[in-house]
C-alpha cells in the first residue's frame, strides 16, 4: 500500500501521477475463507479491516452484489453524532465517535471528519423536555451535548429563522459540538484500501444467492453468482437487503425496508457552518465541502426496494428547509436520490450473533447507519472473532424482540400530547 | 406518488388519500395468552420484507376509511392487485405471467 | 448595433434594445436574447471561473446544459440568485448580472494560483493529504478547501416572491417541443386526446429554431412553426413554454416547473415567480432531443471554445456571430453546417479540422466552395490565449501516429464530438438503456412506465426522421390511451441536414498526455487524466470513477461530461463502455428553485394550524399560545407585565381557591356506538367496561400490542350501546386509526361504528370549589348536585340554552365539570360561563396551569410522564387493568420476560430537600460521587412550582421507585447536585375529598 501523505502526493505529482498503486485489487473469490462478510458498505468493509487488524484474521472476503460503498454508505447525508438518549445507544454511537476522531490517520485516508457541530432544534414544549432529557443523560454519560437558547442557536447558525411568530418557532436547540459530517465515499474506500492491504479480498459484482448451512445446522458458506464459497463464519451486513439474505439461512428478521430520499442544492460559498436537524418539521441540513447544501428527507410510508421515492415527500422536505431557513428559498435543487433503509420495530440496530452457529448480523440501522460505521464495524469484528458479544453491542441482540427489552429511541422521543 | 385502486370505492386514486398499514395476512392470534414468547414475537415483529410481490395493507383514510389488501412489487412499486380485507390471498400466476 | 450582431438575423427583435449590466458594466442586448447571447453579441466570451482551478471560462453551449456560463442575477431586494445559467436566462430590462468564483475580478483572479499547481490537485488528492497534524483538518485545511469551493454566494435575504403549485390531468404529455414533440402532440391531439406539450424554451421549435433554411412540406421551417402554433391551438393542445419537466415519478406522474416572471421586465403585482405542476398523464411522449458532446483535447476549455451546434444557434436564433475567425474541430458532420452558416454570415472559417480521414464529399465541396481550409484526418493538440482563445494547434494523424503541428489563428474554436440522446427523464423511471455500438450512444431499451420516446432520443438525427417518428409516437400514445387514431402523416423535409460521426476518447496528441489539460467536466475541472488516474487507483465502476473524480457532479449533472468520461474510463479499463456502466440520472432535469417545491407551504401556511372555536377569545384576551401537535393552545393568560411563572401560579391559585375555566376542545373525542360497543371497548382498553352503567364514566387506558401505554382519557357510557371516548390531543387520529384497524380487520364480527367527534364538540372545563355555583344556574334538565350527579357522571342536558353533554370529572383534583356543546356554540358557552363566573372571579387558565394542577394530583400525561416504554405497572396504573378479562390489546406483551422483571422504572413523586425546582429531563442517580459514565436510575418527567403546596414538586421514573419510598436520590446538575426524597405522586389532597363536594 502506497502511504498517502503530502510528500507522496508531491512526488507523484512530479511524475504525472503514473505510479499510484491500486487502492484495492479487484479480487476473485477463493474457495474458502475463515470469514465471509456479505455487504461491502462501510460497516462490512470496516468489520473486515478490524478483523484483520485487531484479531489477526486476514483470510476474509467481503462480497457485494454491486460496487463497494454503493448502498447506503454512498447515499446518506453523512451526519455523525452520538447524543442519543439511552445508555446503550449513547455508548455505541460515542464509541463510533471516538473512532471517527482518528479514522483518517488510522486508515491513512482522509475521510474529512468535520466537527462542525450538530444542532437539533426544539419547536415545542415537548421537544424542549425531550432534548433536556437527552442533555442531562448525555452529560452523565460524558457525551457532549448542550442547550442553546434561540439567540445562541442563531449566533451559531446565522441562516436560522428564530422568529417567534413562525409556524413552528425555534424554542431552543441541543448542540453536540464534536458531532459533524464526513465524506461518505472516503469511509468505504479508506476501509477497503486498509483491509485489502492486510489481505482481505473485496469481491464486487457478486450477488450472494444464499447462505448455506451444514448438516449440523451451522453455517457452511455462501452460494454466490461466482459459485459456492466455504466459510465457517458469515457476517451479514447488507442493510436493506438483510431480510432476504438472512431468510436464506432460515432466519426471519424483524425488519422492514423503506425508501429514504435525500437531495443537494447547487454549490455555494460557505454559508452554513454546522449541521441542523429538526425532527418536528423533518428538516436535516448541512453544507458539504463542495458547497452543496445536503438535505435529508423522511422515509416514504411504504416498504420498497425501488430506490425511487415520491415527489410529495421532496416538496415537504424542501418546504421545511425554507421554513427554518427562509434565505434558501431561491437556491436550487441540483439532485435528489433514494436509498433503502432497514428499520427495526424499536428503530435500533441488531448487531451480534444470529441464532445459527457461525452466523452474525449487523442491520436495522434505519437512518442512523453512517454515523455508527466505525463503532458497528469494530464491535462486529470482535463478536465474529470471539463468537461472543462485545460489551457495547451486547444489548443490540435479536433476542430483545422476544424478551421485550427494546432500545426504543423513537418511542423515548415519544408522542406529542 | 403511487396510484392505488380502492376495492371498496372501485376507483384508482392518488397515494395521498391512503395510508400504508404494514404487511397483510398477519392474523391476531385468537388466544394470545396461549402463545410462547417466541410465537408472540413472530406475530408482533417478524415481517417477510420481501423483494418482489408483497402482500400488504392500505387504508383509504381520506376516502371510505376502509382497510384493504394489496399486492405490490416492492422492486418496481407496481400494484399487481388490491382486494378487500378478509378475502383470501389472490393467485398471482396470471399477474406474474402478465409481467 | 453591437459588434457581433448580424442585422436582421435571428428571432430577436432588432428594434427593441434591452439594457443590462454584467460585473457593473452596462451592455445592450435585444428582446429575445439570453444573457449569454447578448454578451456574445458584445464580444464577451469570458464569463466565469471554474470550480477548482479558477480557470477563465466562456459560454460553451446555448442551452440548459451549460457548465461554464453561471452568473448571479438580481432584481432588487431579496430577489437574488446565484448560479443562474446565462444561456437560459432571458434578457430583461435592468437585469443585474455578476460573474462568480473570482476575486478580486473576473480578469484577474487570485484563486487561479490553483491552476499553476494543478498537478497537485489531481483526482482525489484531498483523500491523500491534509491529515497531519490531526488538529489542522478542522482548523486550517478544511476552512481553506471550503472557501475555495462553491460557486456563487448564497442569497442572504428572505425571498419576497411567492410560488404556486397545481395539479394537471392529461391524456398525453409530450415533453419537448422540437420537431418530434410537435409532430407527436399533433397526431395525438388529432385522435381527440387531451394533449399537453411542454418545453423549457420561450417558444416551440427546438432544433428548428437554429436551422431556418430547412423546408418542411415545402414551407420554410420558421413559417412552418408559426403554422404549427395555430394548428396546435386549434387542436386544443395545452402548450406550456418556459416549463421544464424536472422529474418522472411513479405511474406517469411528471413534475413540471413553469417559470413565470424571471423573463419579464416588470414584475406583475402578486404573480407567482414559478409554478410547480404535478401532472398525471395517461401516456408520456419523451421528445427531448439530443445534446452535443465536446471533444476532449488540451486547452478545450478556453473562453472562445464552444460547441459548434451552439455557435450555429447563436447565429441563426439570436443573430450573433460568436467571433470573426473560427476554427471548427469535429468528428461529426453536423459541425460543418454550422461552419457554412457562419461563413455565409461573415465569420471567417480559418479551418475545419475533421478527425475522420475522409469527410463526406458533398460537405468537402461546400467547404471548398467557401474557401475553407480543410484538415481531414487531423487532431487538435492544444490552444493558446489566456482570457480568450488565440490559436489552435493542429496535427495530422496517420495510422495512429501524430505528426507535426501547425498553428492556426482564431478567436473562437467550435467543437463537435457527436451527439448524446437526452434520456434523463426516461432514466428517472428506471427504464433500461442499451448501448448502441454504431452510434456510440445509450438508447432506450425496456420501458417501465407508459411512455414513448421519439426523435433524437432514439438516435434519429435528421429532421425528417424526427418528425415522422414523432408522428408515430403521438399516435401510439393516443392508441394506448384508448383513442382512435388517424393515418400516419408523412413529413417531407428539404435542406435536411442528417449526419454521422465517430466518437473519441481524448483526441490523440503529440505531447505528453500526462500534462494535457483536456477537460471533460468543465465546471468541476475534471480532465481525461483524472479519469485515467481514478481507474489506475482501482476505481472500476463508473460510479466510483464519478465519485472519485467528481465527473458529472457539477450543476449540469453530467449532461456535457458523462459519455466522454465513460469512453475514457472504458478505454482505461480495456472494457466495452456498457460493461463499465452509466451513472443514474436523478431528478431534477435542471436545477430547480427550492421555492417552487415549497409552493404554498410557507410561513403561516407551512402547515395548517388547528384552532378551537374559543381560540379567538383567548387571542383577544392576551393568551400566549403553544403548539401542540397540529393545534395551537392557550398556554397561559398573562396580565400586563406579568411573567409566565407569575401568571401560571395565579391561574392555579384562582382555580384551587374559587374557579378556573379552561378550553379543552382539542381533546380527541370518539363515539363508539353499536350493540357490541362494550365488547369492543373491553378488547381495546385495559379496563373492564361491561358493568359501567350508562351515565357513568371511567378513566380508560389504551396500550399498544407491545404492552406499552399509548393513550388515555375519560370514557363515558352514554347509553348501553354508546361510549363517548376522549383521547389525548395529539393521539386522537392515532387512536381512531388503531380502533378502526382492529374493528375492520381483526373483529369484523363486532357490530360497532366509530365516529370522530373531536371537531364536533367544543369542550369547556370548569374546575374549582365554586364550579358548581357558576354552572348550576345555566343548566336545564339536569340536577347537578353532588348526590344527583356524582363525580364521574355524564349526562345530556342544556347549558345556557345550548344542547350539551355534561361530564363531571376532574383533571385538577377540584370539583370539575366538562361541558361539551356543538363546536359552533363554543364561544357562546365560554362567554356565558365567564359572565356567570364573574361573581366568583372566574379565571381562564392555559395548558401550563392545567399541567401543574394535574401534577399536584399525580395524574399522568401520556407522552410526558410516559415515553412509549412504560407499562401500566410502571406508571402505577395496574388498577386500571381489568383482571378478569381474558384478553385486550397489549395484554400478552405484559407477560414478556423483560416486562415482568423487577427493577423496572416506576413513576414516583420527588420533593427536593432544598426546595429547588428540578429540571424536567434531569437524570437521577443513587451515588452522586461515582465517576462518569454514571449509572442513572431514572429521570424527572414533570416538574413544577406549586402554589398550593408552597414548594416545587416533581414526578420521575425511577428503577424500582415504589420500593424506595422515602429514600433520598440525587439529581446531578452542572455545578450542583440536588437531593430529593421519593414520595407518592399524589401530592395534593391525597384522600380526594375536594372531588366529593
Amino acid at each position: 500500500m502506497t502511504h498517502f501523505s503530502a510528500l507522496s502526493l508531491l512526488r507523484n505529482a512530479l511524475t504525472g501521477h503514473k505510479n499510484w498503486a491500486e487502492q484495492w485489487p479487484d479480487a476473485q473469490p477463493k474457495s474458502e475463507y475463515d470469514v465471509v462478510i456479505v455487504g461491502a458498505g462501510g460497516h462490512g468493509l470496516g468489520a473486515a479491516y478490524y478483523l484483520a487488524k485487531e484479531h489477526g484474521i486476514t483470510n476474509v472476503a467481503v462480497i457485494d452484489k454491486g460496487w463497494l460503498g454503493g448502498g447506503n454508505t454512498g447515499r446518506n447525508t453523512t451526519i455523525i453524532r452520538s447524543n442519543y438518549l439511552y445508555d446503550e445507544s449513547a455508548r455505541l454511537y460515542d464509541h463510533a465517535l471516538d473512532l471517527w476522531d482518528g479514522l483518517s490517520q488510522e486508515l491513512n485516508y482522509n475521510v474529512m471528519y468535520s466537527k462542525r457541530g450538530v444542532m437539533m432544534l426544539a419547536h415545542n414544549v415537548h421537544d424542549v423536555q425531550s432534548f433536556q432529557r437527552h442533555i442531562h443523560s448525555n452529560r452523565l454519560n460524558s457525551v457532549d451535548n448542550q442547550w442553546l437558547t434561540p439567540g445562541q442557536a442563531k449566533e451559531l447558525c446565522p441562516p436560522l429563522n428564530i422568529s417567534s411568530t413562525a409556524r413552528y418557532p425555534v424554542m431552543g436547540a441541543a448542540l453536540q459540538k464534536r458531532a459533524g459530517t464526513a465524506r461518505h465515499d472516503a469511509v468505504a474506500w479508506g476501509y477497503a484500501r486498509a483491509a485489502a492491504a492486510r489481505g482481505v479480498d473485496i469481491i464486487q459484482n457478486c450477488p450472494v444467492i444464499a447462505i448455506r448451512r451444514g448438516a449440523d445446522g451451522a453455517v457452511a458458506g455462501v452460494d454466490t453468482a461466482k459459485g459456492f464459497i466455504k466459510a465457517k463464519k458469515v457476517a451479514v451486513s447488507a442493510a436493506g437487503h438483510t431480510s432476504v439474505v438472512m431468510e436464506s439461512a432460515g432466519v426471519r428478521m424483524p425488519l422492514e425496508s423503506y425508501p429514504l430520499q435525500a437531495l443537494v442544492s447547487e454549490p455555494v460559498k460557505p454559508v452554513f457552518p454546522c449541521v441542523v436537524m429538526s425532527n418536528t418539521v423533518h428538516a436535516y441540513i448541512s453544507q458539504s465541502d463542495k458547497g452543496e447544501l445536503v438535505i435529508g428527507s423522511g422515509t416514504d410510508q411504504y416498504t420498497s426496494y425501488s430506490q425511487r421515492g415520491g415527489l410529495p415527500l421532496i416538496e415537504h422536505t424542501v418546504a421545511a428547509i425554507c421554513e427554518v431557513f427562509p434565505i434558501f428559498n431561491r437556491m436550487r435543487m441540483l439532485r435528489k436520490w433514494g436509498g433503502i433503509v432497514d428499520v427495526t420495530p424499536d428503530r435500533s440496530a441488531i448487531l451480534g450473533k444470529a441464532p445459527v452457529e457461525g452466523l452474525y448480523v449487523n442491520c436495522g440501522w434505519g437512518t442512523g447507519g453512517f454515523k455508527a460505521t466505525p463503532g458497528a464495524a469494530h464491535t462486529l469484528a470482535w463478536t465474529v472473532a470471539k463468537d461472543e458479544p462485545h460489551p457495547i453491542n451486547a444489548p443490540f441482540t435479536l433476542e430483545r424482540f422476544t424478551t421485550g427489552r427494546l432500545i426504543d429511541e423513537a418511542a423515548a422521543a415519544a408522542v406529542a400530547h | 406518488m403511487l396510484l392505488i385502486h380502492c376495492p371498496y370505492c372501485e376507483e384508482t386514486l392518488p397515494e395521498a388519500e391512503f395510508a400504508y398499514a404494514g404487511e397483510a395476512h398477519i392474523d391476531r392470534p385468537a388466544d394470545p395468552s396461549a402463545l410462547s414468547d417466541e410465537e408472540w414475537r413472530d406475530y408482533l415483529f417478524i415481517r417477510s420484507n420481501v423483494k418482489g410481490p408483497h402482500f400488504e395493507r392500505w387504508r383509504h383514510v381520506h376516502g371510505c376509511a376502509r382497510f384493504f389488501n394489496a399486492v405490490r412489487d416492492t422492486v418496481s412499486d407496481k400494484f399487481m392487485t388490491t382486494y378487500k380485507a378478509g378475502d383470501p390471498r389472490p393467485d398471482l400466476t396470471a399477474e406474474e405471467a402478465a409481467q | 448595433m453591437t459588434r457581433f450582431r448580424v442585422e436582421g438575423k435571428g428571432r430577436v427583435e432588432h428594434a427593441e434594445p434591452v439594457n443590462f449590466t454584467f460585473d457593473g458594466r452596462t451592455y445592450t442586448g435585444l428582446r429575445g436574447d439570453t444573457v449569454a447571447s447578448a454578451l456574445l453579441a458584445n464580444g464577451v466570451h469570458l464569463i466565469g471561473r471554474s470550480f477548482k482551478y479558477h480557470r477563465p471560462r466562456g459560454t460553451v453551449t446555448a442551452g440548459s446544459e451549460e457548465p461554464n456560463a453561471l452568473i448571479s442575477t438580481s432584481r432588487g431586494k431579496g430577489r437574488y440568485e446565484p448560479n443562474t445559467r446565462a444561456t437560459v436566462q432571458e434578457l430583461r430590462e435592468g437585469l443585474v448580472a455578476e460573474s462568480q468564483n473570482r476575486w478580486p475580478s473576473l480578469n484577474f483572479d487570485i484563486g487561479a494560483v490553483n491552476d499553476k499547481a494543478y498537478m497537485l490537485f489531481s483526482a482525489g488528492f484531498y483523500y491523500k493529504t491534509f491529515m497531519w497534524p490531526k488538529s489542522f483538518w478542522n482548523k486550517v485545511y478544511e476552512p481553506i478547501i471550503r472557501a475555495a469551493a462553491g460557486l456563487g454566494v448564497s442569497p442572504g435575504e428572505e425571498d419576497p416572491d411567492r410560488y404556486s403549485s397545481r395539479y394537471l390531468h392529461t391524456d398525453i404529455l409530450v415533453i419537448g417541443a422540437g420537431p418530434a414533440g410537435i409532430a407527436a402532440a399533433k397526431s395525438a391531439a388529432q385522435s381527440g386526446a387531451r394533449v399537453t406539450l411542454v418545453d423549457e424554451n420561450r417558444e416551440i421549435g427546438g432544433a428548428l429554431l437554429s436551422d431556418p433554411r430547412v423546408k418542411i412540406d415545402d414551407i420554410g421551417a420558421w413559417d412552418w412553426l408559426s403554422a404549427q402554433l395555430v394548428e396546435l391551438e386549434e387542436l386544443g393542445v395545452r402548450l406550456m413554454m418556459h416549463t421544464t419537466a424536472i422529474g418522472y415519478y411513479h405511474q406517469n406522474m411528471v413534475g413540471l416547473c413553469e417559470k413565470l416572471t424571471d423573463h419579464l421586465d416588470e414584475l406583475p403585482e402578486g404573480a407567482p415567480r414559478e409554478r410547480l405542476w404535478r401532472v398525471r398523464a395517461g401516456q408520456v411522449v419523451l421528445a427531448q432531443g439530443a445534446l452535443e458532446k465536446p471533444l476532449v483535447f488540451d486547452g478545450n476549455d478556453r473562453p472562445g471554445v464552444m460547441l459548434a451546434g451552439s455557435a450555429q444557434t447563436y447565429l441563426n436564433r439570436y443573430g450573433v456571430r460568436v467571433g470573426d475567425e473560427a476554427v471548427v474541430v469535429t468528428s461529426h458532420d453536423s459541425a460543418w453546417y454550422g461552419a457554412f452558416d457562419l461563413a455565409d454570415a461573415g465569420t471567417e472559417i480559418t479551418a475545419i479540422v475533421d478527425t475522420r480521414d475522409t469527410p463526406r464529399a458533398d460537405l468537402a465541396r461546400e467547404a471548398e466552395r467557401r474557401g475553407i481550409r480543410l484538415f481531414a484526418g487531423h487532431t487538435v493538440t492544444g490552444t493558446a490565449g489566456r482570457l480568450r482563445v488565440k490559436s489552435v494547434r493542429v496535427n495530422p494523424v496517420r495510422d495512429g501516429r501524430v505528426g507535426a503541428a501547425v498553428t492556426v489563428r482564431c478567436d473562437c474554436l467550435l467543437m463537435c464530438g457527436g451527439w448524446t440522446p437526452s434520456l434523463h427523464l426516461f432514466s428517472h423511471t428506471k427504464g433500461s438503456l442499451k448501448w448502441d455500438e454504431s452510434q456510440n450512444a445509450y438508447l432506450p431499451d425496456h420501458r417501465s412506465e407508459a411512455c414513448h420516446i421519439a426523435g433524437a432520443g432514439r438516435g434519429l438525427w435528421s429532421f425528417e426522421a424526427a418528425l415522422n417518428d414523432g408522428d408515430v409516437a403521438g399516435r401510439a400514445a393516443a392508441e394506448a390511451a384508448g383513442f382512435e387514431i388517424s393515418d400516419h402523416a408523412r413529413f417531407a423535409v428539404a435542406q435536411d441536414r442528417p449526419g454521422t460521426g465517430v466518437t473519441h476518447k481524448e483526441l490523440p496528441t503529440d505531447r505528453d498526455a500526462g500534462k494535457a489539460r483536456a477537460f471533460i467536466d468543465f465546471q468541476n475541472d475534471v480532465t481525461a487524466k483524472d479519469i485515467r488516474l481514478a481507474v489506475r487507483e482501482g476505481m472500476r465502476s463508473i460510479e466510483h470513477v464519478k465519485r472519485y473524480t467528481t465527473n458529472g457532479m457539477a450543476t449540469d449533472q453530467g449532461k456535457m461530461s458523462n459519455i466522454n468520461g465513460l469512453m475514457i474510463a472504458a478505454d482505461a479499463l480495456g472494457e466495452a463502455p456498457p460493461r463499465v456502466g452509466l451513472t443514474t440520472f436523478r431528478p431534477p432535469y435542471t436545477p430547480t428553485t427550492f421555492g417552487a417545491f415549497a409552493g404554498y407551504h410557507r410561513g403561516a401556511t407551512f402547515e395548517l394550524t388547528r384552532r378551537t372555536t374559543i381560540d379567538s377569545w383567548a387571542e383577544e384576551h392576551g393568551a400566549v399560545f403553544e403548539p401542540v401537535a397540529q393545534w395551537r393552545r392557550a398556554w397561559y393568560f398573562p396580565k400586563v407585565g406579568e411573567s409566565m411563572d407569575a401568571a401560571v401560579l395565579r391561574e392555579c391559585t384562582a382555580t384551587r381557591n374559587s374557579v378556573g375555566i379552561f378550553d379543552a376542545s382539542t381533546l380527541g373525542k370518539i363515539e363508539v356506538a353499536g350493540p357490541d360497543a362494550a365488547e369492543f371497548m373491553n378488547r381495546m382498553y385495559t379496563n373492564p367496561w361491561t358493568k359501567l352503567a350508562p351515565g357513568r364514566t371511567r378513566y380508560g387506558l389504551l396500550l399498544g400490542e407491545d404492552g406499552f401505554i399509548r393513550d388515555d382519557g375519560v370514557i363515558g357510557r352514554i347509553t348501553d350501546d354508546l361510549f363517548h371516548v376522549t383521547t389525548t390531543t395529539g393521539g386522537a387520529a392515532r387512536v381512531l386509526n388503531m380502533m378502526e384497524d382492529y374493528l375492520q380487520t381483526e373483529w369484523p364480527d363486532l357490530t360497532v361504528w366509530l365516529t370522530s367527534m373531536t371537531e364536533h364538540w367544543a369542550v369547556v372545563a370548569l374546575n374549582g370549589p365554586n364550579a358548581r355555583k357558576v354552572l348550576e344556574p345555566l343548566v336545564e334538565g339536569l340536577d347537578i348536585s353532588h348526590d344527583a350527579f356524582p363525580h364521574m357522571s355524564v349526562a345530556d342536558c342544556k347549558v345556557s340554552g345550548l344542547p350539551a353533554r355534561l361530564f363531571r370529572l376532574s383533571f385538577t383534583g377540584e370539583l370539575g365539570f366538562e361541558i361539551n356543546v356543538p363546536a359552533r356554540h363554543g364561544p357562546t358557552l365560554w362567554k356565558a360561563l365567564m359572565e356567570a363566573g364573574a361573581a366568583h372571579d372566574i379565571c381562564p387558565y392555559g395548558t401550563e396551569a392545567m399541567h401543574v394542577l394535574r401534577a399536584e394530583k399525580g395524574y399522568i400525561i401520556v407522552g410526558q410522564d410516559t415515553d412509549g416504554t412504560v407499562t401500566p405497572e410502571d406508571a402505577g396504573l395496574n388498577w386500571a387493568i381489568g383482571k378478569k378479562k381474558p384478553d385486550f390489546v397489549g395484554k400478552r406483551s405484559l407477560a414478556r420476560p423483560d416486562l415482568v422483571m423487577p427493577g423496572r422504572k416506576q413513576l414516583v413523586g420527588l420533593i427536593t430537600e432544598n426546595g429547588a425546582k428540578l429540571e424536567e429531563g434531569a437524570q437521577i442517580v443513587l451515588d452522586p460521587n461515582q465517576p462518569k459514565p454514571m449509572k442513572m436510575v431514572g429521570h424527572v418527567t414533570s416538574s413544577y412550582r406549586s402554589a398550593a403546596l408552597g414548594h416545587p414538586i416533581a414526578m420521575a421514573l425511577i428503577e424500582g421507585g415504589r420500593d424506595l419510598m422515602g429514600d433520598i436520590v440525587h439529581v446531578p446538575l452542572p455545578g450542583v447536585t440536588h437531593r430529593a426524597r421519593i414520595t407518592d405522586t399524589n401530592f395534593y389532597d391525597p384522600e380526594g375529598a375536594r372531588l366529593q363536594v
